[in-house]
C-alpha cells in the first residue's frame, strides 16, 4: 500500500548519514515504522540510567542537549540540531543510557526502531562502519572534523578539565631499558650508564629486577668515599625494587614517587617485583607528559627569559587549543584557558622588557590589551592589540615620562612579534603615540569618543572599550572605567550611535535561508564569519552591558551570561546568543587551525549538510538580538 | 421464538460493522494507552449530501508519538468526478494509485480507526462524509469520539467559539512545515503533528 508519510520521511532522512548511503526504497521501508515523537521544551527523552529504548532518534526540528551529570552538575556536552542522531547507545551495549537527553526547545523526532534498522547496518558495510567509527570515537571525541557526520553516542566520558583528561591518561616510559647483572663493579656500570646518557640502571637476574642503582646513590655512596669504585653493584644497590603495572597513569605515577620519595619506577609485567621488567618511568617522563598541561605553560611561561622561549609555548599553546577542541572541551573553558595563558605571555614580556630597560618605570602605569585580545576570544594566532596608560605627572617631566613607556611599549610589542602575534595593521598598539597616554588625557579620549561621536569615533569604542588589564598598577585600569561608567549612564545619543553601528552588518541569511556569500574579490564565494556573523554578535553584547553600565565585563560570551542575569525576562534571546556565539567562534578556531589561516572565510563548499544547519542555527538569534536593538535603542528613527 | 420477528425487521448488518461495533460494547481497559486517529478526508467538494470521498489518509498518535506503520491511505474510484477540485487535491480520476470502490474504502477505514478517538482540523465535516458514505451502505454513524483540532486550538488560546483558523494558519502559529498539503495523508500527517503540540499544551 501506499504510504505517503513514510515517503515524505524518508525525504528528510536521505540528507543525513548515515542514511544518504542507503538506497531511497530501503528509507521508505525503514521511515514506514518511524514514530514521530513531540517532546515540549525542557521534556526529558532519556536520562542517565534509564533502560534504553527499542529506538535511535533524529531530530527533525528543534535541539536536543545531551549532558552528563559529573560532580553532582549537569554538564551540557552536545547539541543536537536538525539531522542529528542521538540515543545509539542500543545499538552497541545493552546496558543503561549514560546521558540525558533533554529538549533545549520544542521539538519533534524521528524514532527509528533498532530492530528495523539493524539488518540495513549488518548489510550496508558504509552504515555500519559509520555507526561504529562514530560510537567509538565519539567517546572520546564526539566534534572531530575528521569523523565528520557527528553522530552523537551517549558513551562520551567527559572531563572538565583538559588538565584532568591528560593526567588519567597512561604515561609512556622507555621500553626494553639497559640493565645490568649483580656481580659487575660499579665503576663498569657507571660508564654504561654515561653511555646511553640515563640517569639510573636496574639490576635483574633472570629478567627479574633486583635492584637499581641512580645518579643519587654514584653521589652519595661512591663519590663519598664509601665505597671503592670496584664494588659490585649489588652491595650498593636499592632493593627491593619499587614496581608498578603497565598502562599506568600519570598521576598514579607521580604518586608513587612521592610516596616513596623517588624518582625512578619498574614496570614489571604483572607490577610485582617479581615478574619480567617491561620498562622504566623517571620524572622526566612525568613531566613530558605534561607539557601540553596549561598549568606547565604558565609556569615555564612565568620562567621564560628569551622571547624565543615565549615563542615555543605560544606554539604549544596552538597545540593545547588543537587538543581541547578534540577533547571537546567547552569553547569557553577554552578561551578563558588561552586567555590566561596569552596574558602570561604579555606580562612576561613586559616584565623582560622592563629589565632591559635599566631603568625602573618613572611613574604608575597598566598595560591593557584591547579588541579581541581584550575580550579574550583570540584562539589564533591574529594581531595584537594594545595600549598603555601612566599616571598623571608634572607637566615638566610629562615628556619624558611618554617617551619612556613609548620605548618600553616599543620593545615589548617587537618581543610580542617575535613570539607570534602580528603587529596591528592599524596601529593600534601601545608604542603608538595617540594610545600610550596619561590618565587625564585617556579621559579625555573616551570622553571625546562618548560624547561627540562619529563613524570614526564610534569605531574606536569597539576596539577600546574591550580592555583587558594586563599588567602594572589595576587601578588606574578601574579609574578609566569609573570615567566612563559615568559617561555612557543614560547617554541617548552615544548608544544610538552604537547602535546604528551594530546594526551595519545585517543577519546573514538571505530571503530564501541561502547562506549571503561573498560576491567578488579573493574570498569569493566563501562566507565571512567574522564580519557576518561573529561582529553583529560581539557588537550587540558591547552595547547592551554599555548600556546596562556593565563595564568590567569584555568577554562576549560572558556579556550574553550577564545580560540573561540582569534582564530574566529576555534570558532566552542573550542565552541563545551566547550559544550562537560559542558555535561560531569553534568553526572560526576549527577553520583556522586547519588552514593556519585567521579561520575568517568559511568555503561553504566543504561543510556538511548538517555544519551548515548547525552554522544556520546560529542566525536566528542574530536576527531576534538586532531586532531588539532596534527597538530598544528606537533606531528606526535614528537612522 | 417470540421475538424472532423483530430481529427480522432488524436487518441483517454485515460482519465488518459488526465488528467495528463490538469496539464499543467493552469497557476501555484504562491500562491500555488511548488510541487518537489523526484522519482527513479529501472530497470532490464541500456540500456532504452530493459531494464525494476521494481519498482517505490516517495516521495514529499512542502517548506522544505519531505511530507512521499505524496509518491509512485510500484512494476511491470515481463516479462523480469535477475537473476544478482535481487542480486542488491532485487526484486524477484515472490516476496511478490503486483505487478502491467507496464500500471497500469504508470497510477497510471501520477495520482501522476501531474505537480510536477521532482527530481532524474541521473534524465534523470529515466525519459526516463518512456518514454519508455508510447510509449509502445502509448502516448507521460513525460511533467514535472526537476532537477537532480547531477547537484544541481555541480551547489553548481562549479564543471565542466563533474564532476559527484554517490549517494553514495553525501551521503558521504552531510552526509546523507544511508540505504534502491537499493531499489527504499529507493533511493527516500536519495535522497530527498539530494535535501533538496542542494535547501537550492542553495536557490531555
Amino acid at each position: 500500500m501506499k504510504n505517503s508519510i513514510a515517503e515524505r520521511i524518508a525525504d528528510f532522512l536521505k540528507n543525513f548519514p548515515p542514511f544518504i548511503s542507503l538506497p531511497f526504497h530501503d528509507l521508505v521501508t525503514i521511515a514506514s515504522e518511524v514514530k514521530v515523537v513531540h517532546a515540549e521544551k525542557n521534556q526529558v527523552l532519556f536520562k542517565v540510567g534509564d533502560a534504553t529504548h527499542p529506538n535511535f532518534y533524529i531530530v527533525k526540528e528543534g535541539a536536543i542537549g545531551l549532558s552528563v551529570t559529573s560532580d553532582a552538575e549537569e554538564a551540557l556536552i552536545d547539541k543536537c540540531d536538525e539531522g542529528d542522531i542521538l540515543g545509539l547507545r542500543p545499538f552497541f551495549a545493552k546496558d543503561n543510557y549514560l546521558m540525558t537527553a533533554k529538549a533545549r526547545e520544542e521539538s519533534l523526532l524521528y524514532a527509528i526502531p533498532i530492530e528495523i534498522f539493524k539488518p540495513y547496518v549488518e548489510k550496508n558495510t558504509e552504515v555500519l562502519s559509520f555507526l561504529l567509527e562514530s560510537f567509538a570515537s565519539n567517546t572520546r571525541n564526539p566534534y572531530d572534523k575528521v569523523n565528520k557526520g557527528k553522530l552523537i553516542s551517549e558513551n562520551v566520558i567527559y572531563d572538565d578539565q583538559s588538565s584532568e583528561i591528560q593526567y588519567f591518561q597512561p604515561i609512556s616510559y622507555i621500553k626494553n631499558p639497559i640493565t645490568t647483572k649483580r656481580k659487575n663493579p660499579v665503576q663498569s656500570v657507571a660508564q654504561l650508564m654515561t653511555q646511553y646518557k640515563i640517569g639510573s640502571i636496574i639490576i635483574e637476574e633472570n629478567d627479574i629486577p633486583i635492584g637499581i642503582i641512580t645518579d643519587k646513590d654514584l653521589r652519595s655512596k661512591i663519590a663519598t668515599g664509601q665505597f671503592p669504585i670496584t664494588t659490585p653493584v649489588e652491595e650498593i644497590m636499592s632493593a627491593p625494587v619499587v614496581t608498578v603495572p603497565e598502562n599506568i597513569s600519570v598521576a598514579e605515577t607521580q604518586l608513587m614517587m612521592l610516596k616513596h620519595n623517588i624518582g625512578h619506577l619498574c614496570v614489571t609485567l604483572d607490577g610485582t617485583n617479581k615478574s619480567k621488567i617491561m620498562g622504566i618511568i623517571s620524572e622526566h617522563d612525568v613531566i613530558v607528559a605534561q607539557a601540553n598541561n596549561p598549568g606547565v605553560l604558565l609556569k615555564q611561561t612565568k620562567r621564560a627569559n628569551r622571547s624565543k622561549e615565549l615563542k615555543g609555548i605560544r606554539e604549544k599553546l596552538t597545540d593545547l587549543i588543537q587538543n581541547s577542541l578534540d577533547k571537546n572541551i567547552p569553547i569557553q573553558h577554552i578561551c578563558n584557558l588561552v586567555g590566561e595563558i596569552n596574558s602570561a605571555i604579555t606580562k612576561r614580556a613586559i616584565e623582560l622588557a622592563i629589565e632591559k630597560m635599566e631603568k625602573q618605570p618613572p611613574a604608575r602605569f597598566a598595560w591593557m590589551n584591547i579588541g579581541s585580545q581584550g575580550r579574550k576570544e583570540q584562539l589564533l594566532m591574529t594581531d595584537q592589540d594594545n595600549a598603555l596608560v601612566f599616571e598623571d605627572v608634572e607637566e615638566e617631566n610629562y615628556d619624558d615620562v611618554k617617551k619612556y613607556f613609548l620605548e618600553l611599549a616599543d620593545k615589548v610589542t617587537k618581543t610580542l612579534n617575535k613570539i607570534g602575534y602580528e603587529f596591528c595593521p592599524a596601529e593600534m598598539m601601545a608604542n603608538n603615540p595617540m594610545w600610550c597616554k596619561s590618565i587625564t588625557d585617556w579621559n579625555k579620549q573616551f570622553n571625546a569618543w562618548i560624547n561627540t561621536p562619529g563613524e570614526k569615533g564610534i569605531l574606536m569604542c569597539s576596539i577600546f572599550f574591550d580592555y583587558d588589564f594586563i599588567y602594572g598598577d589595576a587601578a588606574l585600569v578601574e579609574s578609566i572605567t569609573e570615567n566612563i561608567s559615568k559617561q555612557v549612564d543614560n547617554n541617548q545619543l552615544f548608544f544610538a550611535y552604537l547602535g546604528t553601528d551594530a546594526l551595519k552588518n545585517p543577519p546573514p541569511l538571505g530571503f530564501f535561508r541561502q547562506f549571503l556569500v561573498e560576491n567578488d574579490g579573493e574570498h569569493k564565494d566563501s562566507f565571512d564569519l567574522k564580519s557576518r556573523a561573529l561582529m553583529p554578535l560581539i557588537d550587540a553584547a558591547r552595547l547592551l552591558t554599555l548600556s546596562q553600565n556593565c563595564i568590567g565585563i569584555t568577554n562576549t560570551y560572558q556579556r550574553f551570561k550577564k545580560m540573561a542575569e540582569l534582564e530574566p525576562q529576555n534570558a532566552h534571546v542573550f542565552e541563545e546568543c551566547a550559544e550562537a556565539f560559542s558555535v561560531l567562534l569553534k568553526f572560526r578556531t576549527e577553520e583556522g587551525l586547519q588552514h593556519s589561516s585567521g579561520g575568517r572565510y568559511l568555503n561553504l563548499n566543504y561543510l556538511s549538510k548538517s555544519d551548515k544547519v548547525k552554522l544556520k542555527n546560529t542566525f536566528s538569534p542574530i536576527q531576534d538580538i538586532q531586532d531588539a536593538i532596534k527597538s530598544r535603542f528606537q533606531l528606526t528613527y535614528f537612522t | 421464538m417470540a421475538f424472532n420477528w423483530f430481529k427480522k425487521i432488524s436487518k441483517d448488518n454485515p460482519k465488518f460493522w459488526e465488528t467495528y461495533l463490538s469496539h464499543f460494547s467493552q469497557d476501555k481497559n484504562p491500562e491500555v494507552a488511548q488510541r487518537y486517529v489523526i484522519f482527513d478526508c479529501e472530497t470532490t467538494g464541500l456540500d456532504f449530501k452530493k459531494d464525494v470521498i476521494l481519498s482517505i489518509g490516517g495516521v495514529s498518535v499512542v502517548q506522544n508519538m505519531i505511530l507512521v506503520n499505524d496509518s491509512i491511505e485510500l484512494f476511491l474510484k470515481q463516479d462523480i468526478y469535477k475537473k476544478e477540485s482535481a487542480a486542488i487535491h491532485g487526484i486524477l480520476k484515472d490516476g496511478k494509485e490503486e483505487k478502491i470502490v467507496e464500500a471497500e474504502a469504508i470497510i477497510r477505514f471501520l477495520e482501522y480507526i476501531k474505537d480510536a478517538i477521532l482527530v481532524g482540523h474541521h473534524v465534523r465535516f470529515d466525519i459526516e462524509m463518512i456518514n454519508q458514505a455508510l447510509k449509502r451502505l445502509d448502516l448507521g454513524k460513525l460511533k467514535n469520539d472526537s476532537m477537532d483540532t480547531d477547537a484544541m486550538y481555541q480551547k489553548f488560546k481562549g479564543l471565542q467559539e466563533d474564532q476559527h483558523s484554517s490549517l494553514d494558519e495553525l501551521c503558521k502559529l504552531l510552526k509546523v512545515e507544511k508540505s504534502d498539503r491537499h493531499t489527504a495523508s499529507g493533511d493527516a500527517f500536519i495535522t497530527a503533528m498539530l494535535f501533538l503540540k496542542l494535547k501537550n499544551r492542553l495536557s490531555i
